[in-house]
């Protein structure tokens, strides 16, 4: 029995914490339901959601099946499918559920599904087949043009749509992939660094500290780095702290609270606020142990917003306690520590690319979104892998776990 | 390939462990920042977050009659309220409701204005819904949040338009009143209703009773799903009821016979104690009508109706008192000793009476001939009055008649009462006529003309003594309070007994009044009052008409005192006396246990069946 588990499973570590995450978030869904009033919505989403977990049962046995050159082949043909898509998305999409102003879904009849997921997955794909036939490190900004402009596509596609939650994934898939190829985390960095020159340039004094640190470190690097390079990423920093403003005023009045919100959840507590208060609430009253399974009075009195989705993690916190969100939170270390493993085991490159690609896409997922139910991070509509109620979401990460197992083991 | 050597890669992983630790011990520590260090707080912002206070409103004071019948109570009524919330989300919540009621852009302001006074107590949007609109809400209750809809006591009158003038009515308190702490304390705020005008505003702070708090858990969307009981729960505690001295049926009675196209009124007391049987102003209004505010169109038509039936007349209506004064001359001649009951006048009514260079006509110019005090009074003899005004004089005049109030309120319970209109003292005369009162000013004043008016009130009160032994209570409405002194004229029995010997021959056969007062059981007795006021001194409209009188059975003391006025009435024996002897009638019959009569005056009886049997058998014959 346990032998028949372990051929099914290929890498049993890892598949049995994300068993058991996604039966933890079928749970908690379930939960989630339970409220005083309860609504059509969430009452019977823990069912649809078990349906679907079947779904991605039969297809993780499937694509843990599927031989490593299908999936290298398939890499191409599925991004450019995967653009497709979203740029239909764009067009004929539609919302769902408790994300109603987007377009994410594409409406199929009985289902529908969100093409950004595929496109995570396909990208990684294709991102790992490009990076693991380099004989070197991409470690120039020219090296990097190429990864970027692949990663760029379907990311520009998704934050149309608009998800940032997603987005974000896409540039944690990058950075992580780029490390794992051996670019050097100060390239990282210094890329990284007008993002950083955007916020900080809210305080002039600060920024231009900032800046001389920058242009300092260039310096001491300067034997790393074609001038040009440097050159340019001090210009970047410049633009990024002059567009600050602009940018900041074409920003959405939603997506500026959003920010001014996780600055003082308190400047605004019915309107903004209201999500991070209720949430912070929640898992405040919830203390060390928790008001019990099902039993927590602020989502049974609908306090909590999308408290089956993006905001479970507040009812996880909620009805189980510090306890609970501690071995939540251990368990998800687990499975990236665990992808890690893996990585570090196989010796093929495109394997341990993927392996990091889909690392860095979980890894921004579960920690901005807990970090977001906890105040850490601005709220970003993003949900957490194998918990949060989404049928697409849930297939597409087992598919993605297939993935890994699949390349992590085929030797 | 050296970038995947096994070295480089177990370095990266190793960096890609410090990330994993790096980030998810970062979520660690925030969460047991907030829930273990910071938990106590949260639990406590969780429990005000589904913990709301809502009022428990209290049900007004039933308010009973002399006989324990209710003239007013309540009955289950409906309140829509919404919670506190940001101004852009009340606003829209406003206009959703709106679909389903009305809300006047002055109310959506006065909430407005609240929400930002009061922040965050529930607003009451409609204190007295109507079940069309509840049912309608409470169907699309998911599109409501932040509304709820509670049960309110809702006031009834029971007899309506016959009692609405002592009644007052009840309404809203508005924002201004509470600003100018006319309803004072954190005993009142918004959305409660209070007692506006009559014994609904007299008697507020009796009958209101103490707003109750109950917490109850309610949803994100403003859906109560518990009680919380037992949690600081405080029931308040409903109004105190209040007892009357009305008599709610006679009340009724006298909006049945107040011909409807009169306008008027009716003041009843009881002589034993001064206590307030009856009084009526007509038009009326009926109370029910202001209950959960009152509909635009019948304020507006309440408001420009020239009859102003909001007006009291009977507690603030200002009328020339005429004839029905001559009592009081008389009361006040008698008190100072300055008239014997028996004695004539020197000076004989010819039709007119000179003094001071010119003719003071009587209203008879036939004459009446030596009349003594009784005789005077049974014919209203104004030549008689001026000679017993001389000998009192203009100062001790002034002086005794503003010593038994006629300058004053009475003092009745009742919130708006007018004052008097009499001269304070001599320099009345100077002061708004422009110059020095001449002695000669005593004979208008002796015959209740010149410069007084007095209300209906007023003169009852006065009759009151005269019912009594001299002494006046104020006229009290409700049971048990004591509302002052009262005065007392100093009269002997034979005084007391000569004034009703005039006002009985005023009844008696022969007697202006005689057939519109004489009752089969009970003996009428008193005064006529014509009173002339602009129009009618101009011919343009008759003058008021007076009846102020009191009944009882045969020889025994008067059981009630009735006055009647109905404005432009012309003759007081024909309009208002049947009137007051009606009210008399009903509600001797009902004391003394006599089946009532709906043809009860002598004129009545005259008009159906022809002379009565007992009018025979009293009088001997006919005449």
């Amino acid at each position: 029995m346990i032998r028949l588990f372990e051929r099914w499973a290929v890498d049993p570590a890892l598949i049995l914490t994300i068993l058991g995450l996604s039966l933890f978030g079928t749970a908690m869904i379930y939960s989630a339901g339970q409220v005083h009033v309860p609504n059509p919505v969430t009452h019977g989403a823990w069912l649809r959601q078990a349906r679907w977990f079947a779904i991605a049962l039969v297809a993780f046995t499937l694509v843990s099946r599927v031989p490593v050159r299908w999936i290298e082949w398939v890499a191409v043909p599925s991004y450019v499918l995967s653009l497709v898509l979203l740029s239909v998305t764009l067009i004929i999409g539609t919302g769902a559920g408790t994300a109603a102003g987007v377009k994410s879904w594409i409406d199929l009849g009985p289902v529908s599904f969100q093409p950004a997921e595929l496109a995570k997955i396909s990208t990684v794909l294709v991102l790992a087949r490009l990076l693991s036939q380099r004989l070197d490190p991409p470690d120039s900004l020219r090296d990097m043009l190429v990864p970027s402009v692949l990663v760029g596509l379907p990311l520009g596609l998704v934050i149309l749509q608009p998800d940032l939650g997603t987005a974000m994934a896409f540039v944690g898939m990058l950075l992580a992939m780029l490390f794992w190829a051996g670019t050097p985390v100060v390239l990282l960095l210094l890329v990284a660094s007008p993002v950083v020159g955007l916020v900080l340039s809210f305080d002039t004094a600060v920024w231009s500290w900032y800046i001389v640190g920058v242009v300092g470190f260039l310096y001491l690097y300067r034997y790393r780095l074609f001038l040009v390079e440097s050159v340019g990423i001090v210009i970047a920093n410049f633009a990024a702290g002059t567009i600050a403003r602009p940018l900041w005023n074409s920003l959405a009045e939603y997506q500026q609270n959003r920010i001014l919100v996780f600055l003082d959840p308190d400047v605004d507590p019915r309107g903004a606020g209201y999500q991070i208060i209720q949430s912070l609430v929640a898992i405040g009253s919830g203390g060390l142990r928790g008001k019990g399974f099902t039993l927590g009075p602020q989502k049974r009195f609908d306090f909590l917003p999308e408290q089956h989705t993006d905001f479970i993690f507040s009812v996880i916190g909620e009805e189980l306690g510090f306890l609970g969100t501690v071995v939540t939170i251990v368990g998800f270390a687990y499975l990236l520590l665990r992808l890690v493993r893996m990585a570090q085991d196989t010796g093929d490159a495109f394997a341990g690319l993927i392996l990091l690609g889909i690392f860095g896409a979980w890894l921004v997922h579960i920690f901005v979104n807990i970090g977001m139910t906890v105040g850490v991070v601005p709220i970003t509509g993003i949900p957490l892998p194998f918990i949060s109620y989404g049928g697409t979401f849930l297939l597409m990460s087992w598919v993605a776990a297939a993935i890994a197992v699949r390349v992590a083991h085929e030797r | 390939m050296r970038t995947y050597h096994p070295l480089e890669r177990l370095s990266r992983a190793k960096g890609m462990n410090a990330i994993v630790a790096v980030f998810m011990g970062m979520l660690i520590v925030a969460f047991f920042r907030v829930q273990v260090v910071g938990s106590d707080s949260w639990e406590l912002r969780s429990e005000s977050n589904r913990l709301r206070q809502l009022p428990i409103p209290a049900p007004r004071g039933t308010v009973y009659d002399r006989n324990g019948l209710i003239l007013a109570d309540n009955v289950p009524g409906y309140a829509i309220t919404v919670l506190p919330a940001p101004r852009d989300s009340l606003l829209r919540t406003l206009a959703h409701l709106s679909e389903y009621m009305d809300i006047s852009g002055e109310r959506r302001e006065r909430l407005i204005a609240y929400l930002d006074r009061y922040g965050n107590q529930p607003l009451v949007v409609d204190a007295d819904a109507d079940f069309a609109v509840v049912s309608a809400l409470e169907e699309r209750r998911s599109e409501f949040p932040g509304v709820y809809i509670e049960m309110r006591p809702r006031r009834r009158y029971l007899v309506g338009a016959a009692a609405g003038h002592v009644m007052g009515y009840v309404g809203e308190v508005t924002g201004d009143e509470l600003e100018s702490g006319e309803f004072r304390g954190d005993r009142y705020e918004q959305g409660m209703v209070v007692g506006k005008t009559g014994l609904e505003r007299e008697y507020e702070e009796r009958l209101q009773g103490y707003q109750g708090l109950r917490y109850v858990e309610m949803d994100a969307r403003g859906r109560i799903v518990g009680d919380f009981g037992s949690f600081h729960t405080n029931p308040g505690a409903p109004g105190a009821e209040l007892r009357v001295n009305i008599d709610m049926e006679l009340q009724q009675w006298i909006h049945r016979i107040f011909p409807d196209s009169m306008i008027g009124a009716v003041v009843a007391l009881d002589p034993a104690d001064g206590s307030v049987l009856a009084l009526y102003s007509a038009p009326s209004f009926d109370p029910n009508d202001f209950v959960g505010g009152i509909d635009a169109n019948t304020w507006r038509a309440l408001n420009t109706d020239e009859r102003k039936p909001l007006y009291n007349r009977a507690v603030m209506g200002l009328y020339p008192p005429a004839s029905t004064w001559k009592l009081a001359t008389a009361g006040i001649a008698l008190d100072q000793g300055v008239v014997d009951p028996d004695e004539e006048m020197p000076i004989p009514c010819t039709g007119s009476m000179w003094y001071g260079n010119r003719s003071w006509r009587c209203w008879n110019p036939q004459g009446h001939g030596y009349n003594n005090l009784a005789e005077a009074i049974g014919n209203s003899c104004d030549v008689y009055f001026y000679q017993i005004g001389l000998r009192i004089g203009l100062e001790q005049m002034l002086e005794r008649a503003n010593d038994i109030g006629f300058s004053r309120q009475c003092g009745i319970d009742l919130p708006q009462e007018s004052k008097g209109d009499f001269p304070a003292d001599k320099s009345y005369w100077s002061r708004v006529w422009g110059y020095t009162a001449q002695e000669g000013e005593v004979l208008n004043l002796a015959i209740g003309q010149g410069p007084n008016s007095q209300t209906p009130l007023k003169m009852a009160q006065f009759y009151v003594a005269l019912a009594r032994d001299g002494s006046a209570p104020p006229p009290t409405i409700a049971e048990g309070v004591t509302l002052g002194e009262g005065w007392k004229l100093n009269l002997r029995p034979e005084h007391i007994e000569a004034l009703r010997e005039g006002l009985r021959s005023v009844t008696a056969p022969g007697g202006t009044a005689h057939f519109g007062t004489t009752l089969e059981h009970w003996d009428v007795m008193g005064k006529t009052g014509t009173g002339e006021h602009r129009l009618s001194q101009a011919g343009l409209a008759p003058p008021h008409a007076w009846f102020a009188g009191m009944a009882g059975p045969f020889g025994g003391d008067p059981e009630i005192v009735v006055v009647v006025v109905v404005e432009y009435g012309a003759s007081g024996s024909r309009t208002a006396a049947p009137i007051m002897a009606k009210t008399a009638d009903f509600y001797l019959r009902k004391k003394h246990g006599i089946p009532l009569d709906t043809i009860q005056t002598l004129s009545e009886h005259l008009q159906t069946r022809g002379w009565p049997r007992w009018y025979r058998e009293r009088y001997g014959s006919l005449p």
